[in-house]
């Protein structure tokens, strides 16, 4: 396939009154490993949750994975489809920074249940498929344990292993290391980075953990105001930031890493 | 003598044991009355609910005040209006049908609320994680939220069952022939009201002990592991 995987062309999102994008322009190419940074309400969440189509948008075009839908300039607000929301959703997983794992179901059955639902597999090769991502993620022992026996780290562990056995192009992280205790972070981010090499896998990651940004992304993007103000390698952003803002921001992030 | 059972009053043993199967009859249309009211009302309950929390402002208005309406009249009202008004309209019911809707409406109130709490305190992120799973809305319903709403729902709607059962007797003020409407009549012809109501009110307490146990029971077998329930 030629051409980005994702592409955001003059996307106009707007809550009630608050305008979050304007005109908002990103694209993104498969395989590609990309993190969002930006101070709090600069619209980090809001572009994942526009790509995984939990939120609807008002203006512009999004095009996932060759499938477009979008909304003439103006008009009413968006509305595509069930059935069009589900084939986008096809190529997208996501990670949340609350787990979201469902709480009636063991480790296993959180993973196995769209394989068998939504893909159609049967629950032999769906099962195999979960236990040989839950040895990946390290959990192989904790299948039949229910999200609450699970620590925060295995919680998050899991997630990522129910999102990957869908198969997604594109997989989502929204913070999923910040709901987790210091001493939890490490053995996520250990899993994220071991999904990181993997080569056609195309990766979308909002952080503020920017030393870990800085190690697996191709491309970091700033963040201010639902604008992306800046964007380029991470030895560029985080050595030589252009923009004040970007400046300001990677300043103030780290007087507050050195003083946690 | 009703329903072809002579009461025996020669000693007050005599008489509760010869009028038991009369009673035993009423029992029966108790019964069938809280039955079928809660299950209306669990039906309609769902309905209201499901109702209320539709994109059409105007229909989840207007079902807003409606089931506020039916809260805050009292049962014996509805039950004089759909028994009295409604055979105006041309619409004429048996008594124990309509004692049963009136039953089912006013507790479908009750109900909607119940729906609401459980299915409410199921949080946004399940849905939002079954969504990013591409699960269909069918499946999200089947597979993720009802499970986890449903062990919230039983306590409220067990309550709910037991009260409902011991409104029933309301539904004689309408000529239905339950436990208490025959108990009555018999002591109309007997002169000899203790005996036969105060079997009636010691039906009533066994009846909802035991739909008590059996509304526990279920929920020991409804699957709730890890489930949070407060
Ligand atoms: N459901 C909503 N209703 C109204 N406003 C919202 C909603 N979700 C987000 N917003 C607003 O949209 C803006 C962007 O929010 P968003 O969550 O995308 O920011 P963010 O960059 O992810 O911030 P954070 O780092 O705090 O997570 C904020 O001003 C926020 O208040
Ligand atoms: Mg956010």
């Amino acid at each position: 396939m030629t051409g980005p995987l994702i592409e955001f062309r003059d996307v106009g999102k707007r809550f009630d009154r608050l305008t979050v994008l304007d005109r908002f322009c990103f694209t993104v190419q498969q395989g590609e490993k990309v993190s969002l940074i930006g101070p709090s309400g600069s619209g980090k969440s809001t572009v994942l949750r526009i790509l995984m189509t939990l939120e609807p948008f008002q203006e512009g075009t999004l095009t996932l994975g060759g499938i477009s839908y979008h909304q003439p300039h103006g008009r009413g607000p968006f509305k595509a489809s069930e059935r069009h929301l589900r084939e986008v959703r096809r190529n997208v997983g996501m990670v949340f920074q609350s787990f979201n794992l469902f709480p009636h179901m063991t480790a296993l059955r959180n993973i196995v249940e769209a394989p068998m639902a939504v893909l159609g597999l049967g629950r032999e090769e769906a099962e195999s498929r979960a236990l040989e991502l839950l040895r990946l993620v390290g959990l192989l022992d904790k299948k039949d344990h229910f999200p609450a026996q699970l620590s925060g780290g295995q919680q998050q562990r899991v997630a990522i292993a129910r999102a990957m056995a869908m198969r997604p192009r594109v997989l989502l992280f929204d913070e999923p290391t910040s709901a987790l205790d210091p001493e939890l972070v490490g053995e996520v981010l250990g899993v994220i980075r071991m999904l990181a090499h993997e080569h056609d896998l195309t990766m979308l990651l909002v952080t503020h953990e920017m030393r870990f940004a800085r190690e697996i992304s191709d491309r970091v993007c700033f963040f201010d105001s639902g604008q992306i103000v800046e964007q380029g390698s991470p030895d560029r952003i985080f050595a030589e930031p252009a923009h004040p803002r970007t400046r300001a921001f990677l300043k103030s992030v780290l007087a507050e890493s050195r003083t946690a | 003598m009703i329903y072809g059972y002579a009461w025996d009053t020669s000693s007050p043993l005599a008489y509760a044991v010869s009028i038991l199967p009369i009673l035993a009859i009423g029992l029966v249309v108790t019964l069938k009355a809280a039955v079928s009211g809660f299950v209306v009302a669990l039906v309609l309950g769902l309905i209201w609910y499901l109702l209320r929390r539709t994109r059409i402002r105007a229909v989840a208005w207007s079902t807003a005040l409606l089931v506020e309406f039916i809260r805050d009249t009292p049962l014996l009202v509805q039950l004089f209006f759909l028994y009295y008004v409604l055979p105006d309209y041309g619409v004429v019911l048996p008594a124990l049908v309509t004692g049963v809707l009136a039953l089912g409406l006013q507790y479908s109130a009750y109900t909607a609320e119940v729906y609401r709490g459980g299915f409410g305190a199921v949080p946004r992120g399940q849905w939002e994680a079954a969504i990013a799973l591409n699960l269909s809305r069918y499946r999200i319903y089947r597979d993720i939220v009802i499970p986890q709403a449903v062990p919230r729902i039983m306590p409220a709607m067990g309550n709910y069952a037991v009260s409902m059962l011991k409104e029933t007797p309301v539904l004689s003020v309408v000529t239905v022939l339950d436990m208490l409407n025959l108990a009555n009549m018999i002591g109309d012809r007997t002169f000899e009201y203790l005996i036969p109501l105060s079997l009636v009110g010691v039906i009533f307490p066994i009846m909802t002990t035991l739909c008590s146990v059996g509304i526990h029971l279920l929920e020991r077998i409804l699957p709730r592991d890890g489930i949070a329930l407060r």
